[in-house]
C-alpha cells in the first residue's frame, strides 16, 4: 500500500461517492479533484456543472477558478449562472460538494462570519457564493472538510447554507424544495451520514487507524453512531497514481 | 437562534437599489436609441458615466473577464461612496473596497480568491462599518439582475430560505398564488452603471463573448441604467449583422465602448490569455499591510497614467504572450 496524506484521502473518498451518469455541481479545490478522479476511474460519464455557466468540460488541467478557461474547454455548453442555477432549481442536479468554516450537527454551514455583530464581524469570510443555492436546490449535499472541534460546533455563528436547519421537517417548513438536504460529510477522520428520524449527524465509517474516541474528541457536539461502523478503504495504488500524475500533478490541491 | 430563522418573512438589512419598475421605465424611456459611434477613452468612459454615490455592477467572474482598466480608472479618479453588487466578485470588489471608493455592498462573494486563499486588504475593508453590507447568494444576485432585465420588481426563488443569509438580506417571503408554497421574493436590481469586458464589440456597442462563461452578464447588461463596455477588439458592424445569434449584448444597453487589449489582466480572458499568477501572488503578499496596500495603488494605479503604461509595468507584450500560450494550452497542465 502506498503512503498517502489526509488531503489525498479526502479526494479519493469523495470521488467514490459519485455515480456514473449523475449530475454534480462542483466547486474549487478538493471537490474538483475528487470529481476529476471519479471521471478517470468509475464515472467516465459523470456530468460536471460549474457555477459560472459551464457544463461537462473535458478539463485539460486542474482549474484555478470555477469560471476559468479550462471549465469551458470542450464543454457541452458555456452558459450563464442563471441557467445552471435554474437547472438546480428544476431538480436536475443530483450532487453538490461544499465546505465551510463551521458546521453543526444538522449540517448547517457557515462561510460568512465569526462574531455576533453582522456589520462589524470579528472575522469576515467570503459569504455564500453559490453554496446556499446549491444546498437549497441540489438533491444531495456532500460536505468535504477537515475535522476539529473549532469547525464542528454546537451552533454555527451564522447559517450561510442550510443543512437540516433545526431538524426533521424544518427545511420544508422554511420553503426549501422537498426531498433535498445533507447527504454525507467526508473528513480526514471519518465519513458521517445523517440519522433518518432526527436528521442528526452520525458516524458511518472510520478511516484506517482512527477510533471513535478520536472522532468524538475532534467534534464540538454529540455525534450518533451508525448501527454497524465500517472501516474506510484506504486509497488504492491506482487512485493515488491517477490523482498524482493526471489530476493534480502540480500539487495545488493535494499539496505534494 | 435557529428557530426564529425558519419562519422569518423578511430580511433585516438595507435594500440599496430602488426596485420600482416604473422608476426604471422612466429612465429607460429616455435612453438613447440612436446607433451612434460610442467609442471613447477609459478616462472619458469613467468621467462621463460613473458619478460619486452610484451603484455599480461589474461583469465577468471576479478574476475572469473583468474590466480592469475601468476599475483602475475609477480608483484613479477618486470616485467615492460607490455601491456595488459583490456578485462572484474577487479582484474587482477588492480594488473598490480597499481603495476607499466603496461604502455599501450587496455581498454574495467577496474577499476570497478561490484556490489562492483570501485577500487581507479586502477582509480588512469588509470587516469595518465603513462598508454597509447586505448578504445574498450568487443565484440571488443573478436572479435579481434577471428581474431587472425583465422590467419587474421582484422574482420568486427557492434559495436562501431558513438561513441567516436570508435574515441578513433585504429579501422577503411570498406565498405562491397557484400552489400556496413559500418562496423567497428577490427584489429587482437596477444598477446605476454596469461595467463589462468582452472579446468583441462594434462601435455602437453590440457585443460578443464567443469563448468562456457568461456568468450573469446578459442580464446585468440589460438591467443596468448605463453600461460601459471594454473589449479586446473592435469589430465591424457588418460582422455583427452577419451572425446575429452571436450577439450577447445589444447596442441599446451600451453608453461607452473602449478597445482595451489585454483588458482583463491580471484576470483570465477565456480563449485569449490565462491568469497572471505571479501578479496575484505579488498582490496578495503586498496587501497584507496597510502600507503595502497604499504602495500597490501608488505603483500600479496612481503612478501610471493609463492602462498601456500599466501593461508595460507588468511585463508588456512579452508577459501577455506568455499568458496567451498558457491559455492556448501550449503548456497544457502547467498553469
Amino acid at each position: 500500500m502506498t503512503d498517502f496524506n489526509p488531503l489525498e484521502l479526502l479526494v479519493c473518498v469523495g470521488s467514490r461517492m459519485l455515480e456514473d451518469n449523475s449530475t454534480v455541481f462542483v466547486g474549487t479545490g478538493v471537490p474538483m479533484a475528487a470529481t476529476m478522479l471519479a471521471q478517470k476511474l468509475h464515472c467516465p460519464n459523470v456530468i460536471t456543472i460549474f457555477e459560472a455557466g459551464s457544463v461537462a468540460p473535458l478539463l485539460p488541467g486542474l482549474p484555478i477558478s470555477v469560471g476559468d478557461s479550462r471549465t469551458s474547454h470542450q464543454a457541452f455548453i458555456a452558459s450563464t449562472m442563471n441557467d445552471v442555477m435554474e437547472t438546480c432549481q428544476r431538480g436536475m442536479v443530483d450532487y453538490t460538494f461544499l465546505g465551510g468554516a463551521q458546521i453543526d450537527m444538522y449540517g448547517n454551514l457557515n462561510s460568512t462570519m465569526i462574531g455576533d455583530n453582522y456589520q462589524e464581524p470579528k472575522v469576515r469570510f467570503p459569504g455564500s457564493g453559490g453554496a446556499n443555492d446549491l444546498a437549497s436546490l441540489c438533491w444531495k449535499t456532500i460536505v468535504i472538510t477537515p475535522m476539529d472541534d473549532h469547525r464542528f460546533v454546537e451552533q454555527v455563528d451564522f447559517i450561510t447554507t442550510p443543512g437540516y436547519l433545526t431538524g426533521k421537517g424544518a427545511r420544508e417548513a422554511a420553503g426549501l424544495p422537498e426531498g433535498t438536504g445533507p447527504y454525507k460529510v467526508i473528513t480526514n477522520l471519518c465519513i458521517l451520514g445523517y440519522d433518518d428520524d432526527t436528521c442528526r449527524m452520525k458516524i458511518e465509517s472510520l478511516h484506517p487507524g482512527v477510533t471513535v474516541e478520536k472522532v468524538l474528541e475532534n467534534c464540538g457536539f454529540e455525534l450518533l453512531l451508525a448501527d454497524s461502523l465500517e472501516e474506510t478503504h484506504p486509497p488504492t495504488d491506482e487512485e493515488l497514481r491517477i490523482l498524482r500524475e493526471e489530476v493534480d500533478p502540480d500539487g495545488y490541491i493535494i499539496g505534494r | 437562534m435557529y428557530d426564529e430563522l425558519v419562519g422569518l418573512t423578511e430580511g433585516q438589512e438595507e435594500l440599496f437599489v430602488d426596485p420600482d419598475p416604473d422608476h426604471a421605465r422612466a429612465f429607460f424611456k429616455n435612453k438613447n436609441r440612436a446607433m451612434v459611434n460610442k467609442v471613447t477613452t477609459v478616462e472619458q468612459a469613467v468621467s462621463m458615466n460613473v458619478r460619486d454615490g452610484d451603484y455599480l455592477a461589474v461583469g465577468g467572474f471576479g478574476h475572469v473577464r473583468i474590466p480592469t482598466a475601468i476599475l483602475y480608472e475609477i480608483v484613479r479618479q477618486g470616485k467615492r461612496n460607490l455601491g456595488m453588487a459583490g456578485h462572484t466578485s474577487i479582484y474587482d470588489s477588492d480594488l473598490l473596497a480597499s481603495s476607499g471608493c466603496m461604502d455599501r455592498c450587496d455581498i454574495s462573494y467577496v474577499i476570497g480568491y478561490e484556490i489562492r486563499g483570501l485577500s487581507a486588504s479586502a477582509r480588512k475593508a469588509f470587516q469595518t462599518k465603513a462598508i454597509r453590507k447586505t448578504d445574498w447568494s450568487n443565484s440571488a444576485l443573478a436572479w435579481r439582475f434577471a428581474a431587472g432585465a425583465a422590467g419587474l420588481s421582484f422574482i420568486p426563488s427557492r434559495n436562501m430560505l431558513g438561513t441567516n443569509t436570508f435574515q441578513r438580506s433585504a429579501a422577503k417571503t411570498v406565498t405562491c398564488p397557484f400552489t400556496g408554497k413559500t418562496f423567497a421574493a428577490l427584489p429587482a436590481l437596477y444598477p446605476d452603471c454596469g461595467i463589462i469586458h468582452v472579446h468583441e464589440a462594434d462601435t455602437y456597442g453590440n457585443c460578443r463573448i464567443p469563448e468562456g462563461i457568461l456568468v450573469s452578464d446578459p442580464y446585468l447588461a440589460r438591467a443596468s441604467k448605463k453600461l460601459i463596455i471594454t473589449c479586446e477588439r473592435l469589430i465591424t458592424h457588418d460582422e455583427i449583422r452577419s451572425n446575429p445569434q452571436a450577439t450577447t449584448i445589444p447596442y441599446w444597453c451600451v453608453d461607452a465602448v473602449v478597445e482595451v487589449p489585454y483588458g482583463s489582466h491580471p484576470g483570465n480572458m477565456p480563449g485569449e490569455y490565462w491568469f497572471d499568477e505571479d501578479f496575484f501572488k505579488m498582490y496578495l503578499d503586498t496587501v497584507k499591510t496597510e502600507e503595502g496596500t497604499q504602495g500597490f495603488y501608488k505603483d500600479y494605479v496612481y503612478g501610471v497614467k493609463d492602462f498601456e503604461e500599466y501593461l508595460e509595468k507588468i511585463g508588456g507584450v512579452a508577459k501577455m504572450r506568455e499568458l496567451r500560450a498558457i491559455d492556448k494550452l501550449i503548456y497544457a497542465n502547467h498553469g
